[in-house]
């Protein structure tokens, strides 16, 4: 019996003990009416090896691409220790760390993980993870509302070019508590800074500002960050963790600083995985951190005055607090952020920044190469590990080509943001090489039709 | 035994240089003003360094791979190794989310395929698996009873009733659905008081969440007599899938008279907990709530040439609650259900509710033998049951929380304490079905031999625990002086341990 120890002695021993016959006697609470024997649907149980066969069928059947495909999801190498280490029995198979002298090393590695968190978005604290990028968005802008000076102030500033799925996600998931996400004006890529005054004196709880937006392009993070300010809103970052070792982090930007930021944890050791589990992060200033949702781990000391780990500020949660929690999260992406602080201290700072520098390099790289077929626009603005080229012809047939010749061109943005027309958004992460952007050059000059130099 | 912070082990300019790219790439065409003026506060330590350091925090940790570890609600059986393996091909590790139906077929039959084994296993008709974990699926059912209660012009219904033995998370959902919380008592064999339900159902009246079995470790008796309670007053019911480990293939939500069920794949099918996460919490309808199903969904259309399978979304699913998670939820989770599940088979699953009620069951007969107090001792025990220690408490003035942590010294993990709260000085044992006799029989052997300690020694019980990397810890001292960040350290050296 698969992972059922009971040899039948003890099958009949143990029946014994209690009293009953048969093991199916013990279900004899259960209204006769309610009991089933079977589950047609469900087919016979296999073997590992024949599971695996199945499995590697099926694995083959996913065709391996070329990818150029960013959107909210990243391919970096990933160093081979991550995933040696992370699922390792004692943290694969381990609980949520309630009972705090059995969970040391789960406790601290999430200690060291908001230790760098809060580091690298020059913020002071952070939680122990959320689900993935876009929920942590939401519950930012749940946390920003309670958090807000203006007790009434429901409505959230967004910028066009906010992820177009997390404003989705964000907006079921605030739906049930009468708060409203507001889209800003954009032109040329980013929020427009004369048209805030059209927002005249409504009251916001807070404006989130993407870094790099999802176009790869930069909000005029100071501007903003000061205007919100200076409306008594709050200013909710949502970054790429990879850019922040090489950009100027949230927690300077402007006069006093962001005071929420949030974001996808994946770039940070993560595997592509067919869209997760990833991580959510979600980091704050001190003044927060009661309004903070989620798990956090502080450092305190034993009856003996030996330092150690513990869940801490618990009257926040669910499990204590019930109706009147931050939040419903309970369990949360506990071993991605294993897998992210193994990823940040293999890396370090300057691996982190090379990495983030790479990228932006190589997506440049392609940009300009891909600019040289006939038709193509670069754009003029600077960008960071992502970009947008504006293409002659509608861009969802060029990309099923291109999917054909085994490559993922890039996310077409002409369903969420028309505006920009056929405007393809691409990435070169540092997997890229030199070799896989003339491929995708070559390629794309097949399918537009246009002959280019080898 | 103490590990130092990774922190605290580098090296001003140590690098472990295989790991990043050799050469630092310029960045001069991005504005000076964008650029960070100083590093991130990241460890700099060498490769090795790593690898130990991780190594032995993982060593601090009890763990099911190491230890019996019963707690109560969570259902810690065996992570098959199987189900990581496997689900860590390259062929669904290296997928970027975004690429076309056409190249991930493979993906989308393993996921087609675990969305009908859960219809089969819950007696429901629609599946979505994209919830992250349990409480978002609590959200996607709580959301789609009151998005069908708002598309039949039926506004005023705006309560969500729950038993006061309920999880923690099902009045946090409530509340963040914008729903007023009606908690209603438990009666004293454990079941819902009907009398006090059917006084509260009403034309406010948007759902009820209920588990079943329940948290007190027995199943719900009158569940017909609630299921009729509630859709007699127009509201909906919810099941709680956190005990379906209980009657896995032996009786069916559907059939209870539930309306949408959450299941956490991360208990019954087996996918790790891995210090918190990640999960799943799948969610299953009836055809009322099918319309309203969080998206998006594995759709499979059958041709001449065999089935293709997509992505049903916005377009085909208008009256959705929406999206739930940036690309379709936890994926590599969810095929790791899906193998555990392939190589338990129908039968398999019906072994797992009749192995884990036994265990219970007879660890739960051993312990009353032995003088334990049951909670329900009248009653059979589902997949797990409560102990009160309320007359030991008294006695010795030892309590649950000195019994939970004499176990960890004893090599056990503590079972859930103080859980259910309307049972005094509970301990909620779920041994599961992946446990053998011998290990059930030791951890009696266990609380026995700290009961005789606690009537003899109190204070030695009181003081454990003694083996571990730490003794107890000061939960006061931890939320007063809060140190949550290395950085804090530096303002606060009284608690560095530098």
């Amino acid at each position: 019996m698969p992972f059922i120890p009971h040899t039948t002695d003890d099958t009949a021993a143990m029946l014994g003990a209690i009293g009953a016959r048969t093991i199916d006697e013990l279900f004899d609470e259960i209204p006769p009416a309610l009991r089933v024997v079977g589950l047609p649907g469900v087919p016979v149980g296999l073997s590992e090896a024949a599971v695996t066969r199945l499995m590697r069928e099926r694995a083959a059947r996913n065709r391996a691409t070329l990818c150029f495909l960013g959107a909210g999801a990243y391919e970096h190498h990933i160093p081979a220790a991550v995933w040696e280490i992370a699922t390792r029995g004692e943290f694969y198979s381990a609980y949520t760390p309630y009972q705090a002298e059995a969970s040391q090393g789960t406790l601290q590695l999430i200690y060291e993980y908001q230790s760098m968190l809060a580091g690298l978005t020059g913020l002071e604290v952070s939680n122990a993870s959320l689900y993935d990028g876009a929920t942590a968005f939401a519950e930012a802008c749940l946390m920003a509302v309670r958090g807000a000076r203006q007790a009434r102030a429901r409505r959230i500033a967004v910028p066009r070019y906010m992820n177009p799925v997390w404003l989705k996600v964000a907006r079921t998931l605030v739906a049930g508590q009468n708060i409203e996400l507001v889209e800003l004006t954009a032109t040329a890529g980013r929020t427009d800074l004369e048209a805030l005054a059209d927002l005249g004196d409504q009251d916001f709880a807070a404006i989130c500002i993407p870094y790099p937006n999802f176009l790869g392009g930069f909000e005029p993070i100071d501007e903003l960050t000061n205007w919100a300010h200076a409306r008594g809103m709050l200013v909710i970052a949502a970054c790429n963790p990879t850019a922040l070792a090489l950009l100027r982090p949230p927690g300077e930007w402007g006069e006093k600083g962001a005071d929420i930021a949030c974001g996808e944890g994946q770039p940070l050791g993560i595997p592509l995985s067919s869209g997760g589990p990833y991580f959510g992060f979600l980091t704050c200033r001190k003044a927060l951190v009661r309004q903070m949702p989620g798990r956090l781990v502080g450092g305190t000391l034993d009856v003996d005055g030996r330092p150690g780990f513990t869940l801490t500020l618990q009257a926040r949660e669910q499990h204590i607090r019930r109706s009147k929690a931050t939040s419903n999260i309970c369990t949360n992406q506990g071993l991605m952020v294993t897998a992210a602080t193994i990823y940040l201290s293999l890396l370090g700072s300057e691996g982190l920044r090379r990495v983030a520098a790479q990228c932006h390099a190589n997506t440049l790289e392609l940009v300009r190469a891909l600019a040289s077929v006939g038709g193509i626009t670069a754009p003029s603005a600077p960008f960071f590990h992502e970009a947008v080229l504006t293409l002659p012809w509608p861009v969802a047939p060029v990309l099923q080509q291109l999917a054909a010749a085994g490559i993922l061109g890039g996310y077409d943005l002409s369903a969420d943001f028309p505006e920009l027309g056929s405007a393809l958004l691409v990435c070169a992460t540092e997997l890229r090489t030199t070799e896989d952007i003339a491929v995708y050059r070559r390629a794309l000059a097949g399918v537009l039709g246009v002959a280019v130099a080898a | 035994m103490r590990e130092p912070l990774i922190f605290d082990q580098g090296r001003p300019g140590r690098r472990a240089p295989s790991q990043a790219p050799a050469v630092a790439a310029g960045t001069d065409d991005l504005p000076a003003a964008l650029i960070r003026r100083t590093p991130p506060p990241l460890p700099e330590v060498s490769e090795l360094q790593v690898v130990r350091h991780f190594t032995r925090l993982s060593q601090l940790n009890f763990s099911i791979d190491t230890h019996f570890y019963p707690l109560g609600s969570c259902t810690m059986k065996y992570n098959p190794r199987a189900a990581n393996k496997l689900a860590m091909l390259p062929g669904f590790l290296d997928r970027h989310p975004l690429e076309p139906e056409a190249h991930a077929q493979g993906f989308l039959e393993c996921l087609f395929d675990l969305q009908e084994m859960l219809k089969a296993a819950t007696g429901m008709t629609g599946v979505s698996l994209t919830p992250m974990a349990g409480a978002q699926g609590e959200f996607s059912g709580v959301a789609m009873i009151r998005a069908y209660h708002q598309a039949r012009g039926d506004t005023a219904r705006d309560q969500i009733i729950v038993p006061d033995a309920a999880h923690g998370t099902n009045p946090a959902t409530a509340t963040m659905c914008g729903c007023d919380v009606v908690e209603i008592p438990t009666g004293p064999d454990g079941d819902v008081d009907l009398a006090a339900l059917r006084q509260v159902v009403g034309p406010r009246t948007a759902g009820m969440m209920l588990t079943n079995p329940s948290t007190l470790g027995v199943f719900e008796r009158q569940i017909a007599e609630i299921a009729e309670a509630v859709h007699g007053a127009g509201g909906l019911l919810y099941y709680d899938g956190a005990n379906l480990n209980a009657i896995l293939g032996r009786a069916l939500p559907a059939a209870m008279g539930f309306d949408v069920v959450h299941i956490n794949l991360h208990k019954t099918f087996s996918t790790p907990h891995g210090g918190g996460g990640p999960g799943a919490g799948i969610v299953a309808v009836n055809d009322r709530l099918e319309p309203f199903l969080p998206i998006p969904i594995v759709g499979r259309r059958d041709g001449a040439a065999g089935h293709a399978y997509r992505w049903l979304a916005e377009a085909e699913r208008p009256q959705s609650i929406g999206r739930l998670s940036g690309f379709m939820g936890n994926a590599g989770v969810l095929l790791r259900a899906y193998v555990y599940m392939r190589l338990l088979g129908a039968e398999g699953m019906r072994r797992v509710s009749g192995y884990a009620t036994l265990n219970a069951n007879y660890l739960m007969k051993r312990l009353a033998a032995a003088g334990f107090t049951p909670a329900f001792s009248q009653r059979r025990a589902s997949h797990e049951f409560i102990i009160s220690l309320k007359d030991v408490t008294r006695d010795t003035g030892v309590s649950a929380l000195d019994f939970a942590k004499a176990l960890l010294d004893k090599g056990f993990h503590a079972p859930t304490t103080y859980f259910p709260m309307l049972v005094p000085e509970c301990l909620l044992i779920e041994p599961t079905e992946s446990e053998a006799r011998q290990e059930l029989d030791a951890f009696a052997q266990a609380l026995i031999e700290i009961r005789d300690l606690a009537f003899k020694d109190a204070a030695e019980v009181k003081s454990a625990p003694r083996t571990l990397p730490v003794r107890r810890l000061d939960d006061v001292r931890a939320a007063k002086q809060l140190d949550l960040t290395w950085q804090s350290r530096a303002d606060s050296p009284a608690v560095s341990p530098r």
